[in-house]
């Protein structure tokens, strides 16, 4: 664990990635920094993902988790930095390597993302179709499969605005992992289910770490869901990671950003005059401003 | 108005002026980015065992042109009757109504049938291009794909554009055959001109040329309505208000970009 007060770029997540466990790292993030104009979203992001382990990325609205999930799936480039996936850099690879890496990613995004004029069926199979030459029937019976796993079977005619806000996420897992990737990434699986919903998609999660093996990383602002499902968690707060630790590390930190996230209170900024009136006027914004 | 307050508001101006301009030049430089990607993709597509789906684009072509056929026909005879009867009405004047049928075949294949399919084609399929892209890009569908492996470029703008560029110029040539016809019943019964006669002096009447023309044209402006369409969608932001805004801006660019390249086509090749 790697704990920060007043983090700086460099302070976390010190554990050599094979030192305690000897599992690879999937995922190596060094010195990550995104600007749009003025406004740094990360600042100096250090982070190792390890082999088959579940990483949930907390943090309040603002914090910079989205953005850094997007850098993670290489949607978007870094202003500064490097992301390795497995040994490989994102940030400077060819499109044509892309397309290779990506085929060993797979993503559940919040609102499952499924394409609206195919059916449940035909989203799953997708990827199959267009990296794969695989018959039509062998394509049939990896999707059933599929679908067996996430408990959606018989649904696949379905289209999907027929399915509710949990079905749709778990069809999207279902997408996620047709094609057996090293590393999934799952985007606030909990937002806006019930708790019941919410905790059976926990499971889910459990559960395809544990029957296919892969590495998972999940954002999320939900407590009860990260504590369920994390191997460890990262609290990222106004771009900057204040602490990289398991469950019991996280519950018991010192860290008073921490326990303000954990306990849900608002964190008061106190700003100078200048930078007061400086926002009251909109010149001269800080360029760090959150 | 103090001079400063005068000379801060024409700085203003001027900013807003450069910011718009960067923004239209870096919308054409991006549909002719989508463009030659998409050319690109449909010839080296198969060799990168990323192919530009035909299915995909027969699909497309149902849709943008099979399904437009009904209202196609009724614009298009609509088109030709009246063409008949402004025709016969100001040919009236000289006393050769007769040669109505010169002014219509050559109205109808050079200018209208283009032109309106253009239009019809922009406001229908040109608009439900946009939404369709605009909302994919709000549900992170288009991010989905992206992270599969799946060219968004391949996968959503290379099949409605090749759709869009072989049906708007068959669309073009129904155009022509229906409101000729139109024109014709009504030619035929203002005139007494049985319909064998009419058609004798339509085909008289037409070079090779002139039917390419509009064809021609058609292409053209196949690519524009396709073009706009996805980049409209693409820019989208500010959810479903935001999707209805970039709808309406690539129904109204699609059109004035068609009405002002028509303009352009007819200058540069007809004088």
């Amino acid at each position: 664990m790697t704990e920060a007060t007043h983090p700086g770029p460099k302070q976390i997540d010190g554990a050599p990635p094979s030192a305690a466990d000897g599992r690879e790292v999937v995922i190596r993030v060094r010195n990550l920094v995104k600007s749009y104009g003025p406004r740094t979203i990360l600042k100096g992001i250090d982070l190792d993902i390890h082999d088959r382990e579940v990483m949930v990325i907390m943090g309040g609205s603002g914090s910079g988790k989205s953005t850094l999930l997007r850098h993670l799936m290489a949607l978007e480039q870094p202003t500064s930095g490097s992301i390795d996936f497995l040994g490989r850099d994102l940030c400077r690879m060819s499109g044509r390597d892309l397309y290779d890496i990506r085929k060993r990613m797979g993503v559940a995004f919040q609102g499952g993302a499924l394409l609206s004029s195919l059916t449940v069926g035909e989203n799953i199979m997708l990827p199959l179709r267009e990296h794969t030459d695989l018959d039509e029937q062998t394509m049939r019976v990896m999707m059933r499969l599929k679908l067996e796993v996430v408990e959606l079977a018989g649904f696949e005619d379905l289209i999907p605005s027929e399915l509710s806000g949990g079905m749709l996420k778990r069809a999207a897992f279902a997408r996620a992992v047709i094609m057996d990737p090293r590393l999934l990434f799952c985007d606030e699986p909990s937002a806006g289910l019930d708790p019941v919903v919410s905790s059976a998609l926990d499971d889910l999660i459990l559960r395809l770490r544990d029957a296919l093996g892969i590495t998972i990383v999940v954002v999320t602002h939900e407590l009860e869901s990260a504590f369920k499902i994390a191997d460890r968690i990262t609290f990222l707060d106004r771009g900057e990671i204040i602490m990289v630790g398991s469950v019991d590390e996280v519950r018991n930190s010192r860290s008073e950003r921490v326990q303000n996230l954990l306990n849900r209170r608002a964190e008061h900024v106190t700003l100078d005059v200048d930078e007061y009136l400086a926002r009251l006027t909109g010149e001269n914004l800080p360029a760090d401003a959150p | 108005m103090p001079a400063s307050a005068r000379s801060a508001g024409f700085l203003d101006l001027a900013e807003r002026i450069g910011r718009r301009t960067v923004a239209g030049v870096a919308e054409i430089g991006f549909a002719a980015m989508l463009l030659v990607e998409s050319l690109v993709w449909a010839i080296t597509g198969h060799a990168r065992r990323q192919p530009v789906r035909l299915a995909a684009i027969v699909e497309q072509m149902m849709e943008i042109g099979v399904m437009a056929i009904p209202i196609v026909s009724v614009l298009s005879i609509t088109i030709g009757v009246m063409l008949a009867i402004q025709g016969i009405y100001t040919l009236r004047a000289f006393g050769a109504e007769e040669k109505v049928t010169l002014g219509v075949a050559l109205s109808v294949t050079r200018e209208f049938a283009p032109l309106i399919t253009g239009i019809l084609v922009a406001g229908r399929s040109g608009s439900a291009l946009a939404a369709r892209i605009g909302t994919m890009s709000i549900n992170q569908e288009v991010d989905a794909l992206t992270v599969m492996g799946i060219n968004p470029v391949r996968f959503l703008v290379a099949p409605p554009l090749f759709a869009m560029m072989v049906m708007l110029p068959a669309l073009t040539i129904y155009a022509d055959l229906v409101a000729l016809f139109g024109a014709g019943l009504y030619i035929g019964a203002d005139l007494g001109m049985s319909m064998s006669t009419y058609f004798d002096r339509v085909v008289e009447a037409l070079s090779i040329n002139d039917v390419m023309h509009g064809i021609g044209k058609s292409v053209i402006f196949a690519a524009l309505v396709a073009l706009i369409g996805v980049v409209n969608g693409a820019s989208v932001s500010g959810g479903a208000e935001g999707v209805g805004r970039v709808t309406t801006r690539a129904v109204v660019q699609g059109i004035s970009a068609i009405v002002i390249t028509d303009m352009i086509f007819a200058f540069a090749i007809t004088r």
